[in-house]
This record gives C-alpha cells, structure tokens and sequence, in this order.
C-alpha cells in the first residue's frame, strides 16, 4: 500500500509559471517568472504600487494574455483550457467590485456555482446550502436578502470572497483580500484561507502588511519597481534589507511569537 | 421556480386579456360576450370580418412588437450594465429604419426591406460597438455616448429621405420616424423571432446574470464573454429590425418595461426576458388600441401614446427608487 503511493509520481502543480512575463501597459522591463504553485501552498505576493501584482494575479486568471512565457493548470496549458473549466480550479477575487444592477447578498455569492451549472439548470438546495455556508464563514449571515449596494466596503469585500468560497476551486487568486476589512476580519479572511490551504486547496494573495504576509504566507513573491522578482519560501524571503530596497522604505525589525515583524523606520 | 411559473401565468392571463380588449375595442365596440363568441368560432359575420380580419391581426402585430421591443431592450441593459441601454438609444432602430427607407425608396419587395432593416441594424452595432471599441478598453459611458451620437445621425438621414422623398408618399413613410402600426402587415414573422428568440435566450439567462456583474466577474466564473457579447449584439439587431420594420420607430418600451419588471421581479434574466417578452406585448397592444380609439377616427401613431405613458411613468419610478 505504501509501496504503491509511494512509486506514484508527485501531483501535478496546480499552477506552472514557465518564464512568465507580465504584460504591464506602458512598461517593457519585466523579470520571467518560473516557479510552481502546489496544492496545499499560500502564496504572498508583495510589492510597492504599481509593481504589476494585481496584473499578475489577472494573468494568472488568463483573464489577460501574457507578454511572454505561459502558464499551465494542472498540466495544462491555461490559454487552451474553456472558460468554464478553468472556472472550476480557478477563484479569483478583484480588488474593485463594480457596482451592476441592484442584487442580494445570497444572489451575489450564488453567482459562485455558475461554473458547475448546466445552461437550463437552476441553482438546487445544495447550491443554497453552498452559498448560505460561505455566508456564514465570513459573517455575512442574517443579511442575505440585503442589496450590495446598502453594505459598507468592508461587507462587500467579505461578499466578494464568499462568492469565490461558494465556487469552490482548487487555486484562490486574492488580490488585496484584507482591504476595507478591519483587524478582526483581516485575520478571519486569512483563517478561511488557512484552513482551505490545509485541506489541499492552495492561495496566492497579494498583501500589503508584510507581517500578515509573514504569518499566513509559507511562499513569498517580491515584485520590484523595476521589474524584478524573486520568490521562495517565506523564511528565505523576509531579509531586511530586500523588503527595504522592496519597499524604498527603512525597516525596524523586531521577532513577535518567532516570526520576525517589520515596522518602518520613522524619524 | 414557482415563483417564476407564478409571474408568467400572471403575465399570461393579462396578455389574454389585453388581446381581448384591443379586438373588443374600436368604431363598432365589442360587448365581451361577442367577442369570446367570434374568439370560439361563433358570432356574427360582421363580427367576425371586425375582429379576425382587422383588429385582431393588428393586435397580434402590436403585441409581438412590444414583446421585441422589451426583449431588446433588456438584452442591452445587461450587456451594456447599464439601464438607459436600449435599441433606439444606441442608433439600432435608427439603422433599421435607414435601411428599410432606402429599399423602399428604390422600390424593393416586402422581404428585401427586412432584409435592408436588419442590415442597417447591424450596420449600426458594428460602427457603435467598432468606434466605442477604438483603441483597446470600452466602458458603458463611451458606448452609450457613440450611440446617441450614430442615433442621432441616422435621425438625420431619416429627414433627408423624408425631405426629399415625393409628398404623395410622406404619409406614408412618416410612421417611421414615429412608430405606427397602421401599416404593420402580417404578425407572424414578428412571433416566430419573438418565441426564437426568447426561447434561445433563456438557457443563456444564468449566463447574462453573471455578465450583468460585470465582463471580467463574468469571465472569472466560466463564462465565454466576447462571443456572447457579439451574439447579444446579433440577437438585438435582429429582434430591433424585426420591431422597425413592423411598426417603425417605437420609443420606450425597451427602455421601460425591463426597468419596471427588475424593481418588481430582481434582476434575474432567466425571468425578466420571458416577462419582458410578455409586459412589452402588453403594453405595446393597451397602448395601440388607446391610438386607435382615443380621438376616433383620427389614429394616433402609437409612438406617442408610449412616450406619453412613458416619461411619467419613467420618471416617478426613477424618484421613487431613490
């Protein structure tokens, strides 16, 4: 028994970055990117504005063609892969949530299931019962029949994130998933995430507080202004004076429960 | 799902019924019992050349029109996330009329001024969607903009051909500046689109709901956004030539009938285009026999009645939604 999973070759990495160039308007630079992203690994990315992270988790989601280099889902090439399908692995939440035409809470996380629905189907009680759980994970129940339009930004960003839990896919793409949240929902978001990577799920977030990063992250992508990147396990990645030149920012550097934290220096 | 099948029996029943007044209604009004007496193969001859012949063909006419209309107007809302869309906003029925002026100027069958309409149609959707496109990223603001500008445009054309057209033929061709269903032929072309196109749309409603929040959302959760996009863009065109070429250019119902239904019903579209189909016909078939009958027997063109039930209506919703 052993013997046999053992023989069997390691899974396929959920996401493969094969010399992936980011297609950023207006810029040329560009580090290639090559790394993979496995089941049940968080992924922080971290840098200054500006630095192509959004764009990069856009990419990701082939919602956008690289400049060069491509990327492949569980073996397979993502610009091949239908929509739908790549809908089933592949959750993404935007930093931005438009505003559409008025709609409940429920129906906003419901939308999650289109992927697995056949065009006549309507959404069943399993789906519901999908969707009112994700509802609950981010504190969101009770206000299931309240317009997105009626709630704050922070709500609205739980929302989007219960949408992405109700889809249910291999792979979350959070771009700035702690924005608009307060302290005690940044760390429960993150806890969802946590506790879907541990069952075999994995994340990849861009962040802004390295410290949340440093907790919650175990793999680490610095994007530099200039188009550079480098990217490891968290420990290897969290140097002083890379997130300094990372940040253009002097750091006070301190250890908290043996993670190290950064604060900047202030004169 | 009951709660569909409830709405769309409700919608059913008053689409009966409005059909039934618009053939009672008229020069020689209708007592209800004559009416279902013809309606059941009965009544009087007289009765039965009134209704069969005359009302009810133009009723049926009206109905599939405004059903058009609305299914229209709906479809472009979500495309364009936004609720002023509409085919007469964004220069379409203008296109079509265009097209069927012109082919009827030179002199063209019944079937090559379809035709000349839908091409105008489409014609329209591709410089207002080729322009507002342009150099990469399109928002709604710019789309709707190019299209009042090509409406206004084709507004245009459409004056030049009326100014140079000869005067015995003004009268008409003014219908299609004002929408009209005096002229409207045989209804049936316009039913075969309307149940088509309704029936193909409502597997596609999920779809459109997830689309309505947006293209990148859309393609976030496994939907093929450019290809639907242009077959909305196709099916609009068409269902917007089929209307125009019955009954010319008729404002508001695509404008208005959606934006009711999705204060009333929410805005799941695997309802509201089945119950714009229906509520279009409704209002479309009230709002013509009100044309026929209000100063009899002079007939109004039925554009005006919907503009005049319209713009309050409109408004007052606009101001109660607040």
């Amino acid at each position: 028994m052993s013997d046999s999973r053992l023989l069997q070759p390691a899974p396929a990495p959920l996401l493969t970055l094969m010399d992936l160039v980011v297609d950023i308007p207006g810029r040329t630079d560009g580090a290639p990117l090559n790394l993979q992203i496995r089941s049940g690994q968080c992924w922080g990315i971290l840098g200054p504005n500006g630095a192509g992270k959004s764009t990069l988790l856009h990419t990701l989601a082939g919602l956008r063609p690289p400049r060069h280099g491509g990327i492949d889902l569980e073996g397979r090439s993502l610009q091949r892969l239908p929509r739908r399908r790549i809908a089933r692995l592949l959750g993404i939440v935007f930093q931005d949530h438009q505003d559409g035409f008025p709609a409940t809470v429920l129906e906003t996380a419901l939308i999650g299931r289109h992927p697995y629905l056949r065009p006549w189907e309507m959404e069943s009680a399993q789906d519901h019962q999908a969707a009112l759980k994700a509802l609950r994970q981010v504190d969101l129940a009770g206000m299931e029949t309240r317009l997105i339009a009626t709630l704050s930004g922070g709500e609205r960003q739980r929302l989007a994130i219960a949408t992405a839990l109700t889809q249910d896919p291999r792979i979350f793409l959070l771009d700035e998933p702690t924005n608009h949240l307060d302290l005690h929902h940044q760390v429960a978001v993150l806890d969802i995430v946590r506790r879907a990577v541990a069952q075999g799920r994995s994340a990849v977030l861009t962040l802004h507080d390295v410290n949340l990063a440093a907790r919650y992250c175990d793999h680490l992508l610095l994007m530099y202004p200039g188009g550079e990147a480098c990217w490891g396990t968290t420990r290897e990645m969290l140097v002083p004076n890379a997130l300094e030149r990372l940040y253009g920012q002097a750091l006070v550097t301190g250890e908290v429960e043996g993670v190290p934290v950064f604060f900047p220096r202030i004169r | 799902m009951n709660r569909l099948a409830l709405v769309l029996l409700s919608l059913l029943g008053a689409a009966c019924l409005s059909l039934g007044i618009a053939v009672a209604l008229g020069s020689v009004p209708l007592t209800p019992a004559e009416t279902l007496a013809v309606l059941t193969g009965g009544g009087e001859s007289l009765h039965r050349t009134l209704i069969l012949e005359l009302r009810l063909p133009r009723a049926l006419a009206a109905f599939a029109t405004g059903g058009l209309l609305a299914v229209a107007g709906a479809l472009m809302q979500v495309l364009l996330r936004n609720p002023l869309a509409d085919p007469y906003v964004l220069g379409l029925s203008g296109g079509a009329a265009v097209g069927a002026l012109l082919s009827m100027l030179a002199g063209l069958g019944m079937i090559m001024v379809s035709g000349a309409a839908f091409a105008g149609a489409l014609l329209s959707t591709l410089i207002v969607f080729g322009l507002a496109h342009g150099t990469g990223s399109w928002t709604p603001t710019r789309l709707l903009l190019t299209g009042v500008v090509v409406a206004a445009g084709w507004g245009a054309v459409i004056s030049f051909l009326l100014a140079v057209s000869p005067t015995t033929e003004l009268p008409g061709m003014l219908y299609w500046l004002m929408g009209d269903l005096s002229h409207a032929h045989s209804p049936w072309p316009a039913w075969i689109v309307l149940v088509i196109v309704v029936l193909a749309a409502l597997p596609l409603g999920r779809s459109l709901n997830v689309l309505a929040r947006g293209p990148l959302q859309a393609a976030a959760l496994g939907v093929a956004v450019r290809p639907l996009e242009w077959t909305l863009y196709g099916v609009a065109a068409l269902v917007t030539a089929t209307a125009v070429t019955m009954a010319g250019s008729v404002g508001f119902v695509g404008l208005i009938v959606p934006h009711m239904l999705r204060l009333v019903l929410g805005n799941d579209q695997r309802l509201i285009l089945p119950a714009s189909a229906l509520a279009g016909g409704i209002l479309l078939t009230l709002a013509d026999t009100l044309a026929r009958t209000l100063i009899a027997p002079q007939q109004l063109p039925v554009g005006v009645i919907t503009a005049m039930l319209g713009v309050p209506v409109f408004l007052y919703l606009l101001y109660r939604s607040r």
